[in-house]
């Protein structure tokens, strides 16, 4: 197996309960890969344990039966910080820490790293323009002077900071009004295939998903029901497929 | 009034001095309570069993009446006896329960979506409690101070009754001898005091609030 074609994330029959002990699973037994460069995209509804699967791959938390491999080491191997600084990770509301300003929440995961000073300054002025945000307008904003779709983009620039080969992102566009979230999902689209990233997409939005996937996978009580690529998950006949399909279906709805 | 004006204007150094005593005994209670409290409150965030046994202890002493907690440490060896010692010991146990529950609110509630990021982008826990809880707790935890400090410097006008000395000296010499000046000359500027205090902390809390 060449380097090229190594799946960075894996999944291997794992399972997952809060606390251990007789809890319900929250994880069932989901096998999944993700190789180099590609988009996964987790769909399922509110509690059907997306959210859970990105949190098991960055090792907060571990699989009560089975292995999660993050380039090839399982994440009982890994020590948890290293792991989780060579992860971006981007969250619904961005989470910036509102006590930084737009430029020290960027240089968060490279001041953590100890890189040279410089060498952040530079970096972080980088990703504010990779993300379309005017380092000499925002660096120096605190999070509470942006609009929802800059603290995204702000979010988006500090996953990215490190240069981590993974990224995992949990609905980060979900709480944005609409024309903002299909700015950011193409702007995303491209910014993710120029730069390489290998990426895990949590959305219950079957259009976002469609939009940014290389590979889909729907869940449903924390079981894999459906995985296709997205030309061809439409067609599929699970009943849940179906269910997110009806929400595409605007004039058919009966909302 | 006037009578009052001719009594503390005749015997301002020794308010003074009694003032400064005050000061002196709520400022030493308040370094320690300050330090004992915020480094409990620190520690007391993620072991839950700790925190309901320091919260609980803490809460005990503060339903003591104050009276009765400098009675109960005057007979304990090494910081009990009559004086100062006895008394910033008891000030310092007062003053816990405020400052240990807002540095534990403080600490522990914050934006779940700052916490989740910071641990998700490889923050140890020391790093998330000084970078991240700390500053952001920093208001809720100065208004526990503030609370703290205000109870004690009244709470100290008892510490005279020890024989500690303070502006408690004066309220006890005027109730024992039925004299208003007295007793005003040494409550006027304990109030004074209180809400001095009040105000320079109230100030300090709004400008380190963070929103």
């Amino acid at each position: 197996m060449t380097i090229v074609e190594q799946n960075l994330i894996e999944l291997r029959g794992v399972s997952w309960r809060a606390g251990g002990g007789r809890a319900a699973e929250i994880i069932a037994g989901v096998s999944l890969e993700v190789p180099r460069g590609k988009t996964l995209v987790l769909l399922g509804r509110s509690g059907s344990g997306k959210t859970t699967l990105l949190k098991l791959i960055n090792g907060m938390h571990w699989p009560s039966k089975g292995e999660v491999l993050v380039e090839g080491r399982t994440t009982r191997e890994w020590d948890a910080i290293r792991l989780r600084r060579g992860i971006g990770y981007v969250i619904q509301e961005a989470g910036l820490f509102p006590h930084f300003t737009v430029a020290e929440n960027v240089a968060l995961v490279p001041g953590l790293e100890k890189w040279p000073r410089e060498k952040i300054a530079v970096r972080v002025k980088e990703m504010l323009q990779l993300v379309g945000l005017e380092p000499g307008q925002f660096a120096e904003r605190r999070p509470r002077e942006l609009s929802g779709g800059q603290r995204q983009r702000v979010g988006v620039a500090r996953a990215l900071a490190a240069d981590p080969p993974i990224l995992l992102m949990d609905e980060p566009f979900g709480a944005l009004d609409p024309v903002t979230r299909a700015e950011l999902q193409r702007e995303f689209k491209a910014l993710a295939r120029r730069l390489g990233k290998t990426i895990v997409f949590v959305t219950h939005d079957l259009r976002e998903a469609l939009l940014l996937a290389s590979h889909i996978i729907l869940l449903e009580k924390g079981r894999v029901v459906a995985s296709a690529g997205p030309e061809e998950f439409l067609r599929l006949q699970h009943p849940e497929v179906l269910a997110f399909a009806a929400s595409l279906d605007v004039r058919g709805g009966a909302a | 009034m006037t009578g009052l004006w001719r009594f503390m204007v005749e015997h301002q150094s020794e308010i003074l001095s009694a003032t400064l005593e005050h000061v002196e005994l709520v400022c030493i209670a308040m370094a320690a309570a300050i330090l004992i409290g915020v480094t409990l409150g620190m520690v007391i965030v993620r072991r839950a069993k700790l925190r309901a046994l320091a919260l609980g202890i803490a809460g005990i002493f503060q339903t003591i009446p104050s009276l009765a907690l400098f009675g109960f440490l005057i007979p304990i060896p090494f910081i009990g006896g009559i004086g100062k010692r006895t008394a910033i010991v008891a000030l310092t146990l007062y003053a816990l329960l405020p400052i240990l529950r807002n540095t534990y609110v403080g600490l522990t509630e914050i934006d779940p979506a700052v916490l989740e990021s910071a641990e998700a982008m490889g923050m140890t826990q020391a790093q998330i409690l000084f970078r991240v809880r700390f500053p952001l707790g920093l208001a809720v935890i100065l208004a526990g101070v503030r609370t703290a400090t205000i109870i004690t410097i009244g709470v100290a006008t008892i510490a005279a009754a020890i024989g500690a000395g303070g502006l408690g000296t004066f309220i006890f010499r005027g109730v024992a001898l039925v004299n208003d000046s007295l007793l005003l000359a040494g409550a006027i500027p304990a109030a004074l005091l209180a809400i001095l205090a009040d105000f320079l902390l109230g100030r300090l809390e709004r400008r380190l609030r963070v929103t």
